[in-house]
Formats: C-alpha cells, structure tokens, sequence
C-alpha cells in the first residue's frame, strides 16, 4: 500500500494561470468548495508572461466594434475550423470579463477620457487589445490572484498531478504529489477543471516555460476525453533569436501594433508581398497607409505585418531560406524607425513598451529605440487540445472541464493574437460555473484502490530503475532533449509526410527510453524526477500533434504542409479527432464541423 | 570554449555545504543557463525555481556572489571571470532544498491585506472613468513581479527575523498600490500602523537598489505611506482638526 493523503472538494482545479483561476473564483462564488493545484508558486503560471493584451469589443477607441466583428475577426483568424459557438459566446462575453477585472482591481491603460485603452494586434480589424504596458499578462494573473485568495480556495501550490481518477461514468479526482516532499496525494473531487495551458516544451524552440508540457492534453486523453486539433500549433513569428540563450523568448505583436515593421537584409518591407486574398481588402497597400493606421487613422488599412501569425512566421521562413535573413537567422523588426515619424520616439517606445526595451537592453545589449531586433518564429501556443461542449466546457468524460490553452475549439487553425487572454476569462468562467453545477448534481465516488496504487507505482519507477540500474540508462534530460530537436525538426512550422512518419518512428523509440530512464536522489524537490515524469505527458502529445498533422493533407492556420501547399475547401473543414483505443493505441478520426447557423452565416457575409 | 567554475549551495533545512561544478559558457548566456546546464548534465537533482526565463514572472531568485538576483537576468559577462560563481538561495526565508525557499510567509502576509474595494461605478455600465495620469503611480506598483528579492535583503527581515510584526518592502508597495488606486476606498492606514510595522522601515533603501523592475520602492511608496501614517496617528495639529471638524 501506498502512503498518501486524500483531501476532498466539489471542484478541483489543475492549474492557476488565467483560466484556472477564473475558474476557482466562479465555483468558489457558487458556494462549493474548490480547491486550486499549480506546478509552480501562485502567481508565476504562464498567463503572467502575456504581452500585448486581451481582446475584447469594448469599442472605447473605434466606436464601429462590436461583438460581430470580433466574431468574424477571430471565424477568419481560425480560417474556418473553429467551433463557431465558442467564437460566438467569446466575442460576446468578453467585454464583460475585462469591466469585471478594473472592478477586481485591474489598472488598464486608459484613453484621454479615461475609459479602458485599446490597441491594434494582428487579424483585429479595430483596436480592440484592452492592454498594461506590454505586461498585461501580469495584470490580469495578479488581478485575479489577489482577488482569489480572498474567497476561500484552497491553494496547493507546487503540486503535479500525474494521472486523473474515474470510474466507468465519470471523474472522481486527481492523482499527484508535492513537489518540495515528494508526497503521494489523492485529491477527490466530483467535478474537476483542466487549465493546464500548452505543449510548448515538446519543440526546441519556445516562448514558453517548463511547466508547458502538455500535462493537461495527455491526462485528459488518458482518462478518455478526446482531443482534436493537435496538428494546429501557433508558431508566433517573433521571438528573440540572438545571443542563443535567449532563443524563443517572445517579443510581442505589440511592437508591430505600435508601428514596427519588418524588414529582409536588403532594408525591404518583404510583408506587402503575398498578402492572401481573404485579407487584401483590408491591409494597407502601401508603408503610409499602415503607418497612418498604427496611428489611428479610421480611414486606413492595417500594415502587412499584422497579418495573421501563421502567415507572418512563414513569410519569415521564406525570406530566411532565400538568403535575405539577418545575420543568425531572422529577419529584423524595427521600432526606432518611427523617430522619423514622431518627436520624443525613444520616450514614447520605452513608455509603451517597456518590457521589450527592458528585455532586449539586458539580454541582448541591444536598445531598440535606436537599433532594430531580429527575430524569427518560436513555438507559441497550441489551438488544439481538449475537445469541449461550447456552453459547459465539459469533455466527453462526465465532470471532466477544460478552459484556456488546453481547451480546443475558439481559435480554430489560427489563434489571433490577444484572444488567449480574453479566451481564459470567457471561458474560464464557465467552466467554473459549470463544473460547480455539476459536483452540486454529484455524489462523492468512490476511487478504486487499484487505480491509485498504479499511479503511485508508475511515479516511483524511475528511482527503481535506478537501483537495478544497467549501464545503458539514462537520465530524463537527455530524452527530452532529443525529442525537443526532433519535434522542431520533423514536425516544426513546415511540415512533410514522410519526415512525420519518421517522427512516428523516433517516438517508438523515445517512448522506450523514457520508460527507463533513471532518476538519483530524493524525492524531495528533485527536478530530475519531475522531468521524467513530465515526459509522458510530453511524448503523448507529440504523438498527437504528429499524428493529427499526417492526417490533414491541406495546409490551413498554423499547419503548413508542404505536400499539400493550398487550402482544402471541400475536405478541410473537419477536425481531426483523437482517442486512446482498447489497446492503449491512439485511435484516428475525422469529424465535419456542424454547418454555422444562418445569423452567424450573416454575420460573416457582413463582414467580408 | 570558455568555462566557467560555480559554487552553489546544496543542502536542505538540515544544513548543506557548497558544491562546485565547472560548466562551459557561450556568448549572452545567464546564470539560469549555467545552471541548467549543471542540471541537465552533472546534477539532475540541483533544485531550483524558474518559469519564464526573462524577468517576468520572479521565480529564480537567488543571491549570486551575494547579490539577491534573478538569475534568468543575470548575464554571465557582467559577472567578473577570475573568481568562482557562488550561487545561494535567498536567505531571509528557510531553505527547502539547494536554491528553492519556503517563500509562503509572503503569500499568507497578503492575505491579510484588506483587499480593493472600489467605490460606486461612475457610469450605469458599470465602468468608471479614470485619468492616465492618475494611474501612472499605481501602475508602477504593479509591475511588481513578486520575486521577493526586496525582502530578502530587507535588514528587518533578514537580520532582525522581525516577520511577525513587519511585512516588509514587497507588501508595503502592494498597499501602497491599493491606497494610491484612485477608485479604491478601503482604509489601511491602521493596519500598516500595526500589523504592517511600517514603522520598522529605516529607508536604507536596499530593496530599491535589488528591484529588477526598478520600482523606487522607498521613495515612491514607503516614504509616502509613512506619511500618511504619521499624518493620521501622530500629527497633534491635524488630531485637534478632526476633533473640531469631524471627517464627513
């Protein structure tokens, strides 16, 4: 028998960024009991690393926004493939969700009557970012966190889950350990909401932490909720590329939105060329109109370089590998050009920018009010993920919620920049309020020992198989290494059929040295053990996403491939849906999207 | 390749000792870096706290040659070569394993701050409005990143352990935010008066110096908290005046 400890609640939460702390807040606020797990210390999940803002159609800068643009905006962004309720109800819901963070404290930027600001981002055809500087992110994380600890819910800070609890109808809890101890804890809970965020730590080159490894996608798929998606991963076209420390950390939109443009080694503006078809009428043919648009002009149409990211990082990759890249790799954003344009440049870029100018001036040695950035494409965000009811955001396993990144469905192909945090309070919210119904509706269950002393067994297995070590073994880091490499090479931004099945192949042989990887020490905070048991997680949706990419023969959003270059019109409009099989095996299908109703068919006819 | 050699503490709340570990160094690399590298390949289990790797979310705190820094924005050629590295956990918090401390005495000290509580909307939306300039103060504040490096080297907490009665650099500022936010309406100054132990604050100013943000935490916050409070507990003049003329 394992030693652990058992603690009880309503509502369980696995994760503590955005969604899942406007999750605990609504179920916490229906009265059930919620308890919160995070990987890390309260307030440092990954939603404290967003920069430009969160979109919402509050129309305090352009007074033609409403909730049906934002609707077509985010349809257009997600090329088609998103689930059109939740664009709905996102577009519609958001502006709420922000009004309600400056009543919980949020401090926003404001307009000179003083009403929330908004700013310009790719694929939003009006100012709609509701924004801090270029640290919104930590805006809202902390909004939301001091608001939170003030309602009761009970905090496990530290803590990883590693396997979720059910019986043949639905969840029952949660298995997982505290970091700093290693102790074994079964948490029960009749509902439990899934805000574990993204995959980003399977590629080599990210813009995000550690903690992104797919927990949430793979415990979900695990315990039998299905995922889709998985092939649409966002490769946001700038990150920092140089010096190779620094590589993937991001550099927001922002910089673009204020004016920043980017440019080849030749000194071009390679954006103009190539803009697809669904955006000529609105993108500026020419560097005034886009200037003047960055400006606020209402006349103008948006530069080139706020076109949709999955476009702009591949415009990237082309230039670089026709040879007109910067010198490690890139291309080159500018911002200090605008002191052409503007008294008081370097002022006005620091003041609205500080943390780029803050980032690039310490890691970088380089000060982009007078010099320009280059940067290149990192892996971003995952728009596919845990397959969810629009309304409820409940899976197909009963009492089993996802919200945020690890959710599928709002940002279809392509996710537009600032709809992450908007999507994490939307969505977040109903989550919680769902999931708090729910456990009212439940009984306890009860966990079957069996399932518990197999999760405890599997966690332990690496110190076993440090003390009948063989000489061939090897630690964790080593494994997640070369899956990173492998991932970012065979199923990176420009994908091919047969380099996939050879990631297939590579993942066979991954899986078998992750199975025996050793781990030495303690089990008190022990870093070495955590990352191998984050390799499961890690190595289950690789193989979701590069499966997922073999099937869609079409390039749309953030999955180009290179075999099948152009948009699929007639078999494109499907999601790719993964289950776990009898067998353990990943089982494969296609489902057509259901057909828009008639007044969001409107809508999108409206705004064309 | 360059190298590099480091001594970092390991150990946990029984003691520990330094350990060295020589690791090789590439251009624009940072003290995160160097030590990721020594656990990837020579220290699995070296412990310590990191996210985001770009000074945004204040997880790596550490003292490095002494200094309280984050480590993800420290660069290894700011740090002189000829000496080792010595990497230490931050010490005014106890230690739970090599670089990670048991930081929650902060997370339940801002629990018992009141929380914003703001006044009526101003607009029947629900909305409010509020001038840039009024909020510049307040948004300094909160660009805080929670790292506590601040109260690391705060002397009221690292050398006089006066925890229970101060709550140090990082919360001061957290109030001060609170009380500066032009639509809150919650009253603090009691509290900063006693539990807060605002009065134990010198202004050395060491936790201004250690900010990564850069938040003049001393001149911007404290000082003008400290104000107030003496304003409101301490000022026989203005006593005499709210005895006459009452608050409305």
């Amino acid at each position: 028998m394992s030693n652990y400890e058992t603690l009880e609640y309503d509502v369980l939460v696995i994760g503590a960024g955005g969604a899942g702390l406007r999750a605990a807040i609504e179920a916490s606020a229906a009265g059930v009991r919620v308890g919160l797990i995070c990987k890390s210390l309260l307030g440092k999940a990954h939603t404290v690393m967003a920069e430009g803002g969160m979109a919402a159609a509050l129309a305090n800068v352009d007074d033609r926004d409403n909730w049906k643009v934002h609707f077509a905006d985010t349809m257009r962004g997600g090329q088609y493939v998103n689930n059109w309720r939740m664009a709905e109800l996102h577009a519609k819901e958001a502006p709420d969700r922000v009004r309600e963070l400056e009543a919980w404290g949020a401090v926003f930027d404001r307009t000179a009557d003083g009403k929330i600001l908004q700013r310009n981002f790719g694929g939003h055809r009006y100012p709609r970012l509701a924004h801090v500087g270029d640290r919104t992110g930590l805006e809202l994380i902390r909004t939301l966190q001091d608001q939170g600890i003030h309602q009761g819910i009970e905090v496990h800070m530290e803590h990883t889950i590693v396997r979720l609890l059910r019986d043949d109808a639905r969840i029952l809890g949660a298995f997982g350990y505290d970091r700093e101890r290693g102790r074994f804890k079964v948490f029960k809970s009749k509902a439990l909401v899934l805000a574990t965020g993204g995959i980003g730590r399977a590629y080599k080159i990210t813009s995000n932490s550690w903690e992104y490894t797919g927990d949430g996608q793979s415990l979900a798929y695990h315990a039998g909720a299905e995922l889709i998606d998985m092939e649409f991963v966002q490769f946001h076209p700038t990150g920092m590329i140089w010096p190779p420390s620094v590589m993937g950390i991001l550099v927001t939109e922002g910089v673009r939105g204020e004016g920043g443009v980017l440019q080849n080694n030749k000194g071009e503006r390679f954006m103009f060329a190539g803009i697809p078809d669904a955006y000529k009428s609105q993108t500026a043919d020419n560097p005034e109109e886009g200037w003047r648009y960055t400006q606020g002009d209402k006349e103008a149409r948006r530069p080139p370089e706020l076109l949709t990211r999955d476009h702009v990082a591949r415009c990237i990759v082309d230039e670089v590998k026709a040879g007109r890249g910067s010198p490690h790799g890139g291309v080159f954003l500018d911002i200090a050009w605008i002191k052409e344009r503007i008294p008081n440049a370097a002022e006005h870029i620091r003041k609205k920018l500080p943390s780029m100018y803050h980032q690039f001036m310490q890691l970088a040695n380089l000060d982009i009010t007078k010099e320009p950035m280059e940067v290149g494409p990192t892996t971003h965000y995952v728009m596919g993920g845990v397959r969810v009811d629009a309304e409820t955001q409940m899976s197909n396993v009963p009492g089993l919620f996802a919200a945020g990144e690890v959710a599928a469905g709002l940002h279809g192909a392509n996710r537009l920049g600032g709809n992450s945090l908007s999507d994490l309070l939307v969505f977040g919210k109903r989550a919680g309020e769902f999931a708090a119904k729910f456990s009212r509706n439940s009984k306890a269950g009860a966990v079957d020992d069996a399932q518990i002393e197999d999760a405890a067994r599997e966690a332990l297995e690496p110190f076993e198989s440090a003390t009948n070590s063989r000489a061939d073994t090897e630690g964790p880091y080593q494994v997640q290494h070369d899956l990173q490499e492998m991932m970012q090479d065979l199923v990176g931004i420009v994908r091919r059929e047969e380099e996939m099945f050879r990631a297939l192949e590579g993942l066979t042989k991954l899986q078998a040295r992750a199975r025996n990887v050793v781990v030495y020490g303690h089990r008190e905070y022990n870093p070495g053990w955590h990352t191998a048991l984050d390799l499961k997680h890690l190595l289950t949706v690789s193989e979701a996403i590069t499966r997922a990419a073999i099937e869609r023969k079409e390039s749309r959003g953030g999955h180009f491939r290179h075999d099948f270059p152009s948009r699929d019109s007639s078999e494109g409009r499907m999601n790719v849906v993964l289950s776990k099989a009898e067998d353990g095996s990943m089982r494969i299908r296609r489902e057509q999207i259901p057909a828009m109703p008639e007044h969001l068919k409107q809508v999108i006819d409206e705004m064309k | 390749m360059k190298t590099a050699l480091f001594r970092i503490w390991r150990g946990d709340a029984n003691g520990g000792d330094f350990a060295e570990y020589t690791t090789e160094i590439s251009e624009g690399m940072v003290v995160l870096d160097a030590v990721h590298a020594i656990q990837a390949r020579q220290a699995n289990d070296l412990a310590c706290r990191w996210n985001c790797k770009a000074g945004k979310c204040g997880s790596c705190s550490a003292e490095i040659n002494g200094m309280p820094k984050l480590m993800c924005m420290t660069r290894m050629d700011a740090i002189s070569g000829d000496q080792p590295i010595t990497i230490e956990p931050m010490r005014a918090f106890p230690v739970i394993r090599d670089l990670a401390t048991d930081v929650s005495w902060n997370f339940r000290v801002k629990k018992k701050i009141k929380k914003f509580r703001p006044r009526k909307p101003d607009n029947p939306d629900g909305t409010w409005r509020v001038a840039q300039a009024d909020i510049d103060r307040v948004q300094e504040f909160r660009k805080c990143i929670e790292c506590f490096l601040c109260q690391d080297v705060c002397h009221v907490l690292r050398d006089h352990q006066k925890h229970n009665e101060f709550i140090g650099p990082r919360y001061l500022v957290f109030t001060a935010a609170l009380e500066m936010h032009p639509l809150d309406t919650e009253e603090r100054l009691e509290d900063l008066k006693q539990g807060g132990g605002i009065g134990y604050c010198n202004i050395t100013k060491c936790c201004t110096k250690v900010c990564p943000e850069n938040i003049t935490i001393t001149d911007n916050a404290i000082i003008p908290l400290k104000e107030r409070v003496v304003d409101e507990f301490y000022d026989p003049l203005g006593k005499l005046l709210k005895l006459i003329r009452p608050k409305t």
